[in-house]
């Protein structure tokens, strides 16, 4: 198990860093909306694994806190987000973003 | 006199006679156990600092209730304010001389602090402002008992009693503050006072005109009197009258100031007599005067006869340290007052308005003060200034009587015989004729012989022919004075009525709180003269004694008559005068008096047609300042304002947010992921910025 004592913080940073960019352009280029909601999932997690990371090389625990914290804001965020798509879809009989510009006028 | 006007106002007053006379009594107790309270030595700077706050207080609580207050509330608050003024005026005064002291100071508060300059609200009593508060105090409070009638049946009643104590106190401040601020706060506050109580019937045109009239041209005068502190201020430093005295010798050095040099003085005297030409109406500012007459009769009394037009006589009498410096300053202030005298007069002669008459009057008898403190007699200025507050207001008020009496009817050439329906009002008329006449030994024979002889002996520097000039000048105005009085007088009380039966029938003697006051004036006319007996009667000239620590820098004016030989000149001089009065009396007499049956015919003499329209005069200013000034902001309304200040805004403004709306609204393109990607992009920026050069 040697090569797992080899994985230090920053191979953790690099992987969130992936992590949030993949998110970050799915948010920005992908139509469809319940795939730019996975993708903001995907920006909050990697928002976690750095604190995880942190918490780990500073052996302060009370980073997961701040973890749970935010897996409890991303639930009702996914819920109220999903309510409003459903409701958009009915109105619209569409979920993709770029269809959605009525405030525009 | 009490008793009167509170029987006169039982009539309509809401509450009893009685519970405004115990209100009087408990103020008056008040005010008594004030003075109690403190110490003894400390009474007098108590009393001096309340002769203007009284009418101050009750110009407040009348002003705060004036919707609320019953009439005769407002009455016994108004009109005993100035009583008790009066009351310690009077008490003052003769303090003062007992004491043998010059002055007394009382500071109120400290008003302006700036670096090094300080000025204190101080009320100074010398013998000056002591002749002066007795006058205002005097005859106001008189006025104030006689507008008891003489408004009882207005409806704003009370605005009127407010108007006339904050005129009170304005001009109070006046002639007691020690510096110029402060007196120059006094001459716009009965400038303020002047404009109100003439549009007092605002629903009128002709009557706001006429205040607007007054109060503009009052502000041209103003800008010399700002002028003048000015340069007072930047020569000496301080605006204070005894500290300016004392530093004279820094206006005279040309060193020391830089605008106008060794011609200072000479500036500041013209510019404030600039201030003093529109106060007290003379050439070229005389003009809102008679239009002022739009105002109540009373008002026409106090502010535009006794008190407010002579402040600019005043105003050099307290400066008189500053005129005799300047031989200049002081023979433009004679010409200008000489001047006047006879223009006024001739305009008079002519006039069938009985105020008309009287305003034109006033604009001559200030003229004749103007024309005093000129040629250096300031002492006799001031003892015009005193006799003519008598004798004018007691016209004015006999003039309010007669209009009051003939139901609102001001044409004298529809009245005539009213000498059997109002004799109170006949009398006391006829008696301030003769005093304004010069006939002796009523007052103005006293005190404007001195100004005539003033004039004819004072050595003038600058142009040596002129007292003689001055001198003929004044008498023929005197002669004037005397013609359209009597003219006046015929017209109004003696020959056959002129009015129509209907009005005849109503005719009727006005009540006695406005004929007490025309008896106690026209008792000083008569008297108020004696005080200042002239040397070749070998009797003690008060007046004199009491202003020459004041004035003393008259002693300074030469005389061009040899003291061996000026007995006989004062003599001749004085018959002459008395001569040329009664030659105008005995000529309206032969016109107007002798024939019962007086007509008016038209007149189609260019003379007469001249005076009659008052030499065209303010039709000259209407198109020499007025309508240009009208045509000037009619072209910058519509030119530069609604033209190009409007145009400039409108379309300017709009085209730029127009133009920059439709290029900043292609950003707004209403898809969720274009605003999230400048919002990436922006925290990507915040972040590159904070790392590179901030961290």
């Amino acid at each position: 198990m040697s090569w797992l004592t080899q994985i230090t913080t920053n191979h953790y940073l690099v992987l969130a860093a992936v992590l949030f960019m993949l998110g970050t352009v799915g948010v920005l280029l992908r139509k469809n909306g319940l795939i730019v909601f996975m993708c903001i999932e995907l920006m909050l997690n990697a928002a976690n694994l750095t604190f995880i990371a942190f918490a780990r090389q500073l052996g302060q625990e009370s980073a997961h806190v701040v973890v749970f914290f935010v897996m409890a804001v991303a639930a009702a965020e996914a819920a109220v987000g999903l309510a409003i798509f459903v409701a958009m879809f009915r109105q619209k009989k569409t979920v993709y973003v770029d269809e959605a510009t009525t405030l525009k006028h | 006199m009490s008793d009167t006007h509170h029987e006169h106002e039982n009539g309509h007053g809401e509450l009893s006679y009685w519970s405004a006379f115990w209100v009087g009594l408990f103020v008056a107790a008040v005010v008594l156990f004030t003075g109690l309270s403190v110490e003894p030595e400390k009474i007098p700077r108590l009393w001096l600092a309340l002769i203007p706050l009284m009418p101050a207080f009750g110009a407040l609580f009348n002003g705060i209730f004036v919707r609320h207050m019953p009439k005769l509330w407002t009455v016994v608050i108004a009109v005993g304010a100035p009583i008790v003024s009066f009351v310690f005026s009077v008490f003052l005064f003769f303090w003062l001389k007992k004491e043998g002291m010059e002055y007394i100071d009382v500071t109120l508060y400290e008003w302006l602090s700036a670096g090094a300059f300080s000025l204190d609200v101080t009320f100074r009593l010398d013998a000056l402002s002591g002749v002066m508060i007795l006058v205002v105090s005097g005859v106001g409070s008189l006025i104030h008992v006689y507008s008891i009638g003489y408004i009882a049946h207005d409806a704003s009643h009370n605005r009127f009693f407010t108007y006339l104590n904050l005129f009170m106190f304005a001009m109070l401040v006046l002639v007691l503050g020690n510096s110029m601020p402060l007196t120059f706060i006094g001459w716009e506050g009965v400038g303020l006072c002047s404009y109100l109580l003439i549009g007092f019937w605002f629903e009128d045109h002709a009557n706001a005109s006429a205040g607007k009239k007054a109060f503009i041209v009052n502000r041209i005068g103003d800008v010399g009197v700002l002028l003048g502190m000015f340069l007072i201020f930047q020569a000496t430093g301080t605006l204070v009258y005894e500290e300016i005295a004392a530093n004279m010798d820094k206006i005279l050095n040309p060193t020391t100031v830089t605008v106008f040099g060794a011609g200072t003085a000479t500036a500041i005297g013209l510019l404030l007599f600039l201030g003093c030409t529109g106060k007290s109406a003379q050439i070229p500012l005389y003009v809102w005067l008679p239009d002022a007459m739009a105002g109540p009769t009373p008002v026409s009394a106090l502010i535009h006869a006794a008190t407010m037009v002579t402040a600019g006589v005043y105003l050099i009498a307290r400066m008189n340290f500053l005129y005799v410096a300047t031989p200049e300053a002081m023979t433009v202030v004679a010409i200008v007052g000489a001047l006047t005298a006879l223009f006024a007069a001739t305009i008079g002669l002519f006039q069938y308005d009985i105020k008309k008459v009287l305003a034109y009057s006033t604009v001559s008898q200030l003229g004749y003060m103007f024309l005093a403190v000129g040629v250096g007699a300031f002492t006799a200025g001031i003892f015009h200034l005193m006799t003519h507050a008598f004798f004018k207001a007691c016209l004015f008020l006999g003039s309010g009587s007669v209009i009051h009496g003939m139901h609102e009817e001001q044409d004298i050439r529809k009245m005539g015989g009213l000498a059997k329906f109002m004799p109170k009002t006949h009398w006391t008329f006829f008696i301030s004729c003769i005093a304004i006449a010069g006939l002796p030994p009523l007052a103005a024979f006293f005190s404007k012989d001195e100004i005539l002889w003033h004039a004819f002996a004072n050595k003038n520097v600058v142009v040596p022919w002129l007292p003689n000039v001055l001198w003929l000048i004044g008498a023929i105005a005197a002669g004037f004075t005397a013609f359209y009085m009597f003219r006046l007088y015929f017209l109004t009380f003696r020959g056959e009525c002129r009015a129509p039966a209907a009005l005849q029938k109503k005719i009727h003697e006005s009540p006695p709180s406005m004929t007490w006051p025309l008896i106690i004036l026209s008792g000083l006319a008569i008297v108020g003269g004696w005080v200042g007996m002239p040397a070749i009667f070998h009797v003690p000239n008060l007046f004199h004694e009491n202003l020459h620590h004041v004035l003393s820098y008259e002693g300074l004016i030469l005389s061009r008559i040899a003291p061996e030989s000026e007995h006989a000149w004062e003599w001749i001089m004085m018959l002459t005068s008395v001569a040329i009065a009664c030659a105008g009396i005995a000529v309206a007499w032969v016109i107007y008096g002798k024939k019962p049956d007086w007509k008016w015919q038209p007149n189609d003499n260019f003379v007469y047609q001249m005076i009659h329209n008052k030499y065209w005069v303010d039709e000259g200013y209407f198109y020499a300042f007025v309508r240009p000034l009208v045509n000037f902001s009619v072209f910058l309304w519509r030119m530069v304002d609604a033209w190009i200040i409007d145009g400039a805004l409108t379309w300017v403004t709009s085209a730029v947010a127009y133009n920059v709306g439709q290029g900043i609204r292609i950003v707004q393109t209403g898809n969720v992921q274009t605003y999230l990607l400048s919002f990436v992009i922006g925290v990507s920026l915040l972040v590159f910025y904070l790392w590179r050069f901030v961290g």
